[in-house]
């Protein structure tokens, strides 16, 4: 394999190859981690697209842009689009660039199959777009897909919808066993397991998670295609199925998955804070500990989602307490980010400026999910916008603020040249802005009632709403000034060191910036600056 | 990469692609799985199938217990669906028999299956069935009607808290699925 990689330097292929057969043959990390992280951000416009659409019809009480039909298809479809077509591929964009360098390795353990695991995603992802054209509509129900509104009452593109998960799924577990086999293979000759960055670890670990329960995923969708096409009944219960069931299965696949979404973060925090604050990350160990006590948790709490569905005491009781021990485990986490930055020299830097507002409104998604696990407040809580804005503020200002974070972090890296810092900074606060105008109000429209996924409310709710939305627009566009920022950044801009920042710690700021097309085709032998 | 390392690399692959398969068949799994322990905890409601009494039927006359009967159509059913009465105060341990009717006002010829669901939930596994029309599916030609005796008995072990249940049956239009296993056998 890597084998194939050494043979080439010898003769004079030293570079990438030239036009765009490059990107549709590439093998390289580097290559395909862009290609990742390209995709994932056209995806993130797409469904931040979707997402405005919502926010201006519910800018007002009425209805005055969108039908309700096509309404539900937005919600459904950014939800879709923003799980498994954005920050799914972002963090496995941000895997292939930085955990070869990471660990010291040539390149990932397999890298035919990290091509197929990127070229599937524009397939599905284009298949699932073009439901939206269809006669009856994109899928209409929800990004949960809950039976019997995706099997008997959905409409006909659901099956382009289901085989496009199908496709999703196959590229993430092929990118997860890359990812394993790379870091359990390939690390650099005398790297324990312990010597790693929190990042690679983080990684790890999400990538047990999604072999664990993508599989899972891709069983309950072809339960759907058969109760809909070939007359079965997993989810019917005139034939002796029951729609709970979906429920049961959807979860247990769908709360790892919430988890998949996060840990990388959580990696991605912990190697910018000790940069910033030039201290070494407070407890490392118990950092490793608490990501996988948090992923070993994430299988035994699906039902928390289901509080309602009519379980017994004994389920709402257990199903509450065990939510609310994955507290101890993040908390763990947030305390060691505190702790590093405790008498640290600081600096502000706008990498450190988006980890810094994870720390604080990840945990802010944090409490409003311990408010949720409350099973009998539960009741109150279900499907409101309080959920909403829970999982919107762990999602956004948590995932997507960590994966800006990352940006600006290694983009002098993988660049060779700094972006513009007052820029950067001015990005930083227009999303900061504009992420909480968006989502705070709807804690509140959501205590006093507002169902989600509905494209028209009760007056009461109007003022609420509309500062949402215009939060929701400030948000929305101030991305386009992150794509210039990026932009300008790939075109020019002042030549970056190899240690990029002062404080960083890491294998992957031994190499030269930009880094070469291929680092360490000889392993590193200095590990000492390995974990940061 | 030297050949152990590709060695070391393809063992793991291996060990994952089991996984995932391993995975993939749990959550099929899940649903037998799901069955099962609704069937030992009684959750949801289910009642289970023909009930065959080992005993004869004694009555404990200390106890009277309201039964409440619901009958619904489920989305699109067009039949008539009823019983004769809502509800029976009866004795753990006893046999008794309510009738149900149904009617298929549609012009076409139509199968149905109904499904039982009683509330509280762990009342289920004390309601025993010993007759019921919705252990079988009944076609009714147009404008057909069937009267439907079920016949059940209250175990006298039922928990002394529960002083009335609810058995509630909702009628599902199979006609479809009836016609396309027809049509396969």
């Amino acid at each position: 394999m890597s084998a194939v990689i050494e043979e080439h330097h010898d003769d004079h292929h030293h570079g990438p190859d030239k036009g765009i057969m490059r990107w549709v043959l590439t093998t390289n990390h580097k290559d395909i981690g862009t290609l990742y992280l390209w995709f994932s951000f056209i995806m993130f416009l797409v469904g931040g697209t979707m997402a405005l659409i919502i926010r201006a019809e519910l800018f007002e009480p009425g209805l005055q842009i969108v039908q309700p039909e096509f309404f539900n298809q937005m919600t459904t479809m950014h939800g879709l689009i923003m799980v498994f077509g954005a920050v799914m591929p972002a963090f496995v964009g941000l895997a292939n660039w930085l955990i070869p360098m990471m660990i010291g390795a040539p390149d990932m353990a397999l890298p035919r199959m990290n091509n197929y695991s990127f070229w599937i995603l524009p397939f599905a992802f284009g298949m699932l777009l073009s439901t939206l054209f269809m006669e009856g509509g994109a899928p209409d129900f929800g990004w949960t897909f809950y039976a019997p509104l995706s099997t008997e009452y959905a409409p006909p593109s659901v099956t382009f919808f289901i085989f496009a998960v199908h496709l999703a799924g196959i590229s993430s577990i092929m990118g997860s066993i890359n990812v394993i086999v790379t870091i359990l293979n390939l690390r650099a000759p005398g790297m324990t397991l312990m010597q790693m960055p929190l990042f690679v670890w983080t990684w790890l670990i999400t990538a047990y998670l999604l072999i664990a329960v993508m599989p899972v995923l891709a069983g309950v969708v072809t339960m759907m295609l058969m109760d809909i096409h070939f007359g079965t009944a997993f989810f019917n219960a005139a034939g002796g199925g029951d729609p709970v069931l979906f429920q049961h299965v959807f979860w247990f696949f769908g709360h790892p998955e919430v988890y998949i979404m996060i840990l990388p973060a959580f990696g991605v925090v912990s190697a910018i804070i000790p940069t910033f604050a030039r201290k070494r990350l407070f407890g490392y160990a118990s950092m490793v500990y608490a990501t996988a006590s948090i992923a070993f948790l994430s299988f035994i709490v699906w039902a928390h989602h289901m509080f309602t569905v009519g379980m017994p005491l004994a389920g709402e009781l257990y199903f509450m307490y065990a939510t609310m021990l994955i507290a101890v485990p993040t908390g763990v986490k947030v305390f060691n980010w505190v702790a590093t930055m405790w008498q640290g020299a600081m600096t502000f830097e706008t990498p450190m400026l988006f980890a810094i507002a994870f720390v604080i409104l990840f945990t802010i998604g944090g409490f409003s999910g311990l408010m949720l696990a409350i099973a009998p407040v539960d009741f109150q809580y279900h499907d409101t916008y309080f959920v909403v804005a829970h999982f919107h503020y762990v999602l956004v200002p948590g995932s997507v603020f960590s994966l800006m974070a990352a940006v600006y972090y290694w983009l002098p890296k993988w660049t060779g040249h700094m972006y513009d810092e007052a820029l950067g900074k001015t990005h930083f606060w227009l999303s900061f802005i504009g992420i909480n105008l968006t989502f705070f109000p709807q804690h509140f429209t959501g205590l006093a009632g507002m169902p989600r996924r509905i494209p028209d409310y009760a007056l009461q709710f109007a003022e609420f709403n509309m500062l949402s939305s215009c939060g929701a627009f400030l948000f929305g566009f101030s991305q386009l000034l992150f794509l210039f920022i990026i932009i300008k950044c790939i075109r020019g801009g002042k030549q970056a060191t190899d240690q990029v920042w002062e404080g960083a710690h890491g294998l992957e700021w031994t190499v030269s910036s930009p880094a070469p097309y291929h680092t360490f085709s000889t392993p590193p032998e200095d590990l000492r600056e390995a974990h940061g | 990469m030297s050949e152990e390392a590709d060695i070391r690399t393809l063992r793991t692959v291996r060990k994952l692609l089991f996984a995932v398969v391993g995975m993939f068949v749990f959550g099929f799994a899940l649903v037998p799985l799901y069955d099962v322990i609704c069937d030992i905890t009684g959750l949801n409601g289910k009642t289970a199938g023909q009930y065959v009494s080992s005993e004869p039927a004694v009555a404990d006359t200390s106890r009277t217990i309201t039964i409440q009967f619901l009958t619904n159509n489920n989305a699109g059913m067009p039949w008539e669906f009823r019983t004769e009465k809502r509800a029976m105060t009866v004795h753990p341990g006893e046999l008794n028999q309510i009738d149900f009717y149904a009617r298929n006002p549609a012009d076409v010829t139509m199968t149905a299956q109904t499904i039982p669901s009683v509330t509280p939930y762990y009342a289920a596994r004390y309601l025993h069935k010993t007759e019921c029309f919705c252990f079988d599916q009944q076609q009714l030609a147009a404008g057909e009607d069937i009267e439907m005796p079920m016949r059940f008995i209250i175990d006298r072990e039922i928990p002394a808290d529960i002083k009335s249940l609810t058995l509630s049956y909702t009628m599902f239009d199979i006609t479809d699925q009836h016609t396309s296993q027809q049509a396969s056998d």
